[in-house]
């Protein structure tokens, strides 16, 4: 999947299998991380991203498959051999230790001198944005600060790969998209193998070098953020990826829009394809709900009995409700999607 | 009206558990300590402290104590860890099966535990156990485990298992985890079982006396030798007060333990064991059902063989189930039958189960949320009745609760009260640890949407207290069916035989018939107990499903 | 809240009985309680039980056949509550503690070894059963009458047949249980915790006089057990139970109950008795001082001598009737030895230097 030829360095899973009580969370999923690359695992609620990481890590026992960090197999190895690091979303700060015990809570476990702990707490601390936080109790920081503690404290040990469950999952808007830029930046100076689980694919854009889509216990697509976007594979990786315009279309392959595919089925409409014309243009349609993501317009035009929404162009007047317009769908612009 | 009615609610909380304590404890005892101390007691106290044997009775006392409270922490632990972190088929009735040490009269246990000294091999030699120090700390940890394992699994439960994960994650071995990481968050509930612990090893009367060999002496043998066999009461009520001083100072001690920041708990699912921990698990657990399990085996195999009369005596006799057929029966030495004192019991059982859950309930309320020195007092207070000595509180009864209108000393009612006098601290201790724990987050959520404090509790902490509140109540029944020490003092109706006594009655005669009979009751006892603790525990399992 | 009166009463008698139990040295200190003791007694008791009864309080091991007691209630009228107090020494010490303001009307179970600490205590009211006329006249210890003899019963040597032949011959006396052809057999139990083993204490006292220590250091070099209880020794450590000691110190009606509860049944009981080993134990009942219902009271003691409860208790408490006339169950007669010339101590020797002789014998035997 990813180039031929064994690797020397970083994470892979190989058909990894694991059931609780008999049903099959992951299910054979396989895939692979390099040193100093961030693999998004993207998927709803339930989809087996936490049980995912949470096997690399150790702490479940797959039923069938095997981990590896290069030539090196992990899958008997406890978890405190691993050198992994893992972030859960609600943190799971000691409470009884105040930042720095949190912190050094590896070195120290390894057997580390008290000043080269305090040195390297006060770096990691430093690298996470929250140098002289050492002495704070742990219940008396915001959320923000709280998982960036629990990041610092994952890398204060250094490990080889390190595994973020949600960590921005509870954290408002605003801090979460600051939070993942400097998530970023991070990520990429240390030149760690990362996978960083989340639901929401701005977050995964905005983080990935490569995306990896889970549902039901399987990777349905795994690429670049570019690669993915385009051709998602799969209705469910089109909806985790965020798109919006899903259109079923009937044994003909037809629908309000014409005929689109050979066949029943579903396409995507990619918006950033869609054109948004004048009336008499393409195809005859109704301007519904008007609304603004990120700033830009997105006008929801009604056709038929499809509704279909579409960015409108830089500089281009904003249609208001109940407007006739055109809409153009050129071919580049319909992707067929299976499942 | 509403307003009063809840004003008259708030008051009950505390003043119904005080009131309870003033009455059925403090003023009992209290009267007995004065009524001995007046004039000679204090003399006496001055003259047994100087007394190397006094010393060395006292020093016994408080070494075997510590010794047993340490042991029973130890053997329990990881059968907590298993009662707490995995799911396994048959949970609930290990859980209920632990308890029923507690019903077994000390002669019975003790004649089980000599028979497994004999047969492994420690009833001689270097590793000699019988009648030795090493005896009474064994069967220590048999009575006592169940409330380690119980009180300490129920709150581990509770405990977020992500921050165990997380130590592992960062290169803690599962010692290193446990030692940094899930120790310090258990502490409170361990401080809480052990103090439990302690003060049932620090007043032990009967595992001293069977299996520590006759020169074996505790604080609380000897308020009883006094007492009762010598009829020095002011010697008996000198040691008592030794005995209460030391009690309520380790209450003390161990209450400042729990105090140290609770670990807030949230529901969480159990995860599967890693395997490194299994051989270490295995190892522990296989010690805890040798000490639970050994004398237990002994006991039903005795009840299901006739004693060997004629020639060869002993055990030896075949197999039969005419024990059991005969616990129906009215036995010509009871004035009811077997199973009939089974069902006094029970009804006890419920009664002072009942009294003690209302009671500790509302005192681990008002631990948890009263003022400082009333949540103190209380904290202190109510863990009393755990370390005085049964000669105290029997007597005490007596002498005070004489005259209307507590002219209670001859009602039947009175010893079902002096159980629940025991089971108290138990409700109380279990609880706190998980209210203390609750997520005040909860609480202020509950608030915001306009629950008033009241509320708040009856919504919030009482769904997650019950459970602690079912193991204490569980706790209470099995103790109340097993006692008959404090009570022994009180006069009672003969036909309200309970199966302790019934037991001892067939116990007190020579007799193959009546042995194996007392055997055979004291394997439904135990059966009685798990199903008792069983039913009282029974859907109080909300199974909480974690995300994957 | 005890009434005023009673507390010193109380008091005054506790602090006379600690100074008993504490006047190690002394051999017989008779200590009479002052006569206004009684006087101020207060009439008061506690607050009646139904009309037409009377309570009577044992201690544990009180038990008739079903219908004896109703036999009473039919013949008077008067109902029967009986309660239980604990073993004789709870019983007793419960009973001291609420002297005047008594829990019942007649107390059934006081025996010779607990005899005088109850009467120093002024525990009863003087009552002459006319029924006393057919009692052994040696069971009367009280010539005062404050308590009544019910029944008699031995403490004995028990062994188990099987273990002697002619080679090693049933031992007869107690310096035979000394005697090294005899060693690691025999199991007693601690005076200080266990009546019976008291009563064995008791019975080498009165052999040996003042020579009892030196026969109990040989009882210890000749590796005598001792336990806490009756129980823990029958069933622990003597044969019968499992345990591998021939001789226990038991009752003398020990061997016909090991008959009658067989199983399976057996054609006699595989123990014996060695009567020159035994201490005869006297129970008594009394009047409890204080009583508002003296006159039932009474009609109880004459009850607890008639013939329908005496002949009722072989079988349930496995003594002997006080009354002469009483007949014997069969297996009393079949396998009961009595001893003929029990060893016998004065109720107020014991009482006076109980404590003392317990003490030493602790030194003895367990240090």
């Amino acid at each position: 999947m990813n180039g031929a030829g064994p690797r020397v360095e970083g994470l892979a899973v190989e058909g990894l299998t694991v059931a609780f009580d008999g049903v099959r969370v992951l299910d054979g999923v396989d895939l692979s991380v390099a040193p100093g690359e961030v693999l998004v695992l993207l998927g709803p609620s339930g989809c087996g991203k936490s049980t995912l990481l949470r096997t690399v890590a150790g702490l479940e026992r797959p039923t069938a498959g095997r981990v590896r960090w290069g030539d090196e197999d992990l899958t008997e190895v406890p978890t405190h051999l691993r050198q992994v690091g893992l972030v859960f979303q609600d943190h799971a700060l000691f409470g009884h230790r105040d930042v720095a015990g949190n912190v050094g809570f590896a070195l120290r476990v390894a057997g580390a001198e008290a000043d080269v702990v305090a040195h390297r707490v006060a770096r990691t601390l430093g690298l996470v944005g929250l140098a002289g936080f050492e002495g704070r109790r742990v219940d008396t920081l915001s959320g923000g600060e709280a998982q960036r503690v629990a990041l610092a404290r994952s890398l204060a040990a250094a490990p080889r790969v390190l595994l973020l469950d949600e960590p921005l999952g509870s954290l408002d808007r605003a801090l979460r998209e600051r939070l993942t830029d400097d998530l970023g930046v991070l990520l990429r100076r240390l030149g760690l193998a990362a996978i960083h689980v989340t639901h929401d694919h701005d977050e995964a854009f905005a983080l990935a070098d490569r995306i990896a889509v889970l549902g039901g216990g399987r990777i349905d697509r795994i690429g670049t953020p570019e690669e993915v976007w385009a051709d998602p594979g799969t209705v469910h990786a089109a909806r985790c990826l965020g798109h919006d315009n899903l259109v079923a279309l009937d044994a003909d392959g037809c629908c309000a829009l014409g005929r689109l595919g050979d066949g029943p089925g579903t396409v995507l409409l990619r918006s950033d394809r869609l054109v948004l014309a004048g009336s008499g243009q393409g195809m005859a349609a109704t301007v519904g709900a008007v609304a603004r993501r990120a700033g830009r317009p997105v006008v929801g035009l009604l056709v038929g009995d499809l509704s279909v929404r579409v960015p409108v162009a830089d500089g281009a007047p904003v249609p208001r409700s109940g407007d006739g317009v055109g809409l153009v769908v050129p071919a580049g612009a319909v992707v067929s999607l299976s499942g | 009206m509403r307003r009063a009615g809840r004003r008259a609610a708030a008051v009950a909380v505390w003043a119904l558990p005080a009131a309870f304590l003033a009455v059925f404890f403090l003023y009992p005892v209290g009267t007995i300590l004065f009524e001995g101390l007046d004039g000679r007691g204090l003399d006496r106290l001055v003259e047994l402290g100087g007394r190397a044997s006094f010393r060395s009775v006292a020093w016994f006392t408080l070494w075997q104590a510590v010794a047993s409270t340490v042991l029973t922490v130890l053997v329990a632990l990881p059968g907590a860890h298993l009662l707490a972190r995995r799911r396994f088929r048959g949970k609930a009735l290990l859980r209920a099966v632990t308890t029923v040490p507690f019903v077994l009269p000390t002669v019975v246990v003790g004649g089980a535990f000599l028979a497994v000294f004999e047969r492994l091999g420690l009833d001689d030699g270097p590793l000699r156990l019988t009648r030795t120090a090493g005896a009474i700390l064994v069967a220590h940890v048999f009575f006592n485990v169940a409330v380690v394992l119980r009180t300490v699994g129920t709150f581990w439960e509770g405990l977020d298992p992500r921050a165990d994960e997380q130590a592992r994650v960062l290169g803690a071995t599962p010692w290193q985890a446990f030692r940094w990481v899930t120790w310090p968050a258990l502490r409170p509930a361990v401080a809480a079982a052990a103090s439990i612990v302690f003060l049932f090893c620090f007043t032990s009367f009967g595992v001293v006396l069977v299996l520590g060999g006759p020169a074996r002496a505790t604080l609380e043998t000897e308020v009883w030798r006094h007492a009762v066999s010598r009829g020095d009461l002011a010697s008996a009520t000198a040691v008592a007060l030794v005995q209460l001083a030391a009690v309520v100072a380790a209450v003390v001690a161990s209450n400042h333990l729990q105090r140290r920041r609770a670990v807030v708990q949230r529901p969480v699912r159990r995860v599967p064991l890693p395997r490194a921990g299994r051989g270490l698990l295995a190892g522990n657990l296989s010690l805890l059902a040798a000490v639970l399990g050994l004398p237990v085996v002994v006991l039903v195999e005795r009840s299901l063989r006739q004693l060997g009369g004629g020639s060869g005596g002993g055990w030896s006799g075949g197999w039969t189930l005419g024990h059991y057929a005969a616990l129906a029966d009215r036995v010509n030495l009871l004035p009811v039958s077997a199973l009939e004192a089974l069902g006094n019991s029970l009804l006890f059982a419920v009664v002072a189960g009942g009294v003690a859950t209302v009671v500790g309930g509302l005192a681990a309320v008002v631990v948890v949320h009263g003022r400082r020195a009333v949540a103190r007092a209380f904290d202190l207070g109510m863990m009393l009745p755990l370390g005085v000595s049964a000669v105290t509180l029997g007597f005490g009864m007596l002498l005070a609760l004489d005259e209307p209108p507590l002219d209670l000393r001859s009602s039947r009612w009175l010893v079902p009260v002096a159980h629940s006098l025991v089971g108290v601290p138990f409700v109380m201790r279990t609880v706190v640890p998980t209210l203390r724990s609750v997520d005040q987050r909860l609480r202020e959520a509950a608030s915001t949407l306009g629950a008033s404090p009241a509320r708040v509790r009856r919504e919030v902490d009482c769904p997650l207290a019950l459970r602690a509140l079912a193991v204490g109540a569980a706790f209470s029944v099995a103790v109340s069916l097993g006692e008959f020490g404090a009570t022994s003092f009180l006069p009672r109706h003969p036909d309200r035989l309970t199966a302790p006594l019934a037991l001892f009655r067939l116990l007190g005669v020579p007799g193959g018939a009546l042995r194996g009979q007392a055997m055979a009751l004291a394997v439904v006892l135990m059966v009685l107990t798990a199903a008792a603790v069983l039913v009282i525990e029974g859907g109080r399992r909300g199974s909480v499903r974690g995300d994957w | 809240m005890r009434a005023p009166p009673a507390a010193p009463v109380l008091l005054l008698g506790l602090l006379l009985l600690a100074g008993v139990a504490c006047g190690g040295d002394a051999v017989s200190t008779s200590v009479p309680l002052s006569a206004g003791g009684a006087a101020t007694t207060p009439e008061r008791a506690a607050p009646a039980p139904p009309a037409g009864s009377v309570t009577l309080i044992s201690h544990d091991s009180f038990w008739v056949s079903e219908g004896t007691l109703a036999a009473f209630t039919e013949a008077t009228g008067i109902e029967v509550v009986h309660q239980t107090a604990g073993d004789t020494g709870q019983m007793v010490a419960s009973a001291i503690l609420t002297v005047g303001d008594p829990l019942g009307d007649v107390m059934f179970g006081v025996d010779n070894t607990f005899l005088q600490r109850a009467l120093d205590a002024d525990l009863f009211e003087a009552y002459e059963s006319p029924a006393l006329a057919g009692v052994h006249p040696e069971l009367v210890l009280d010539p005062g009458h404050r308590v009544t003899p019910v029944d008699f019963g031995d403490v004995c040597a028990n062994y188990w047949i099987d273990h002697f032949n002619a080679d090693l011959p049933v031992p007869t006396t107690l310096d035979d249980l000394a005697d090294p052809a005899y060693a690691g057999m025999l199991v007693v139990q601690n005076p200080e915790t266990s009546s019976p083993g008291l009563a064995f204490l008791l019975a080498t006292i009165a052999e040996y006089g003042d020579g009892w220590e030196d026969y109990w250091a040989a009882l210890r070099d000749n590796d005598v057990v001792v336990t806490a209880g009756w129980e823990d020794a029958y069933y622990g450590e003597f044969v019968s139970g499992g345990g591998e000691r021939p001789i226990v110190i038991s009752y003398a009606s020990s061997p016909p109950v090991e008959f009658i509860y067989a199983d399976p049944p057996v054609d006699k009981p595989p123990t014996g008795v060695i009567t020159e080993s035994c201490f005869r134990q006297v129970e008594f009942a009394g009047i409890l001082a204080g009583t508002e219902k003296r006159d039932a009271a009474e009609q109880l003691v004459d009850f607890l001598l008639s013939e329908t409860f005496q002949e009722d208790i072989p079988l349930n408490m496995f003594v002997f009737p006080a009354l002469a006339s009483a007949d014997l169950p069969q297996t009393f007669v079949d396998f009961v030895e009595l001893a003929d010339d029990p060893y016998v101590l004065d109720p107020a020797d014991i009482e006076a230097n109980r404590n003392a002789w317990t003490e030493r014998w602790t030194e003895v035997v367990l240090r």
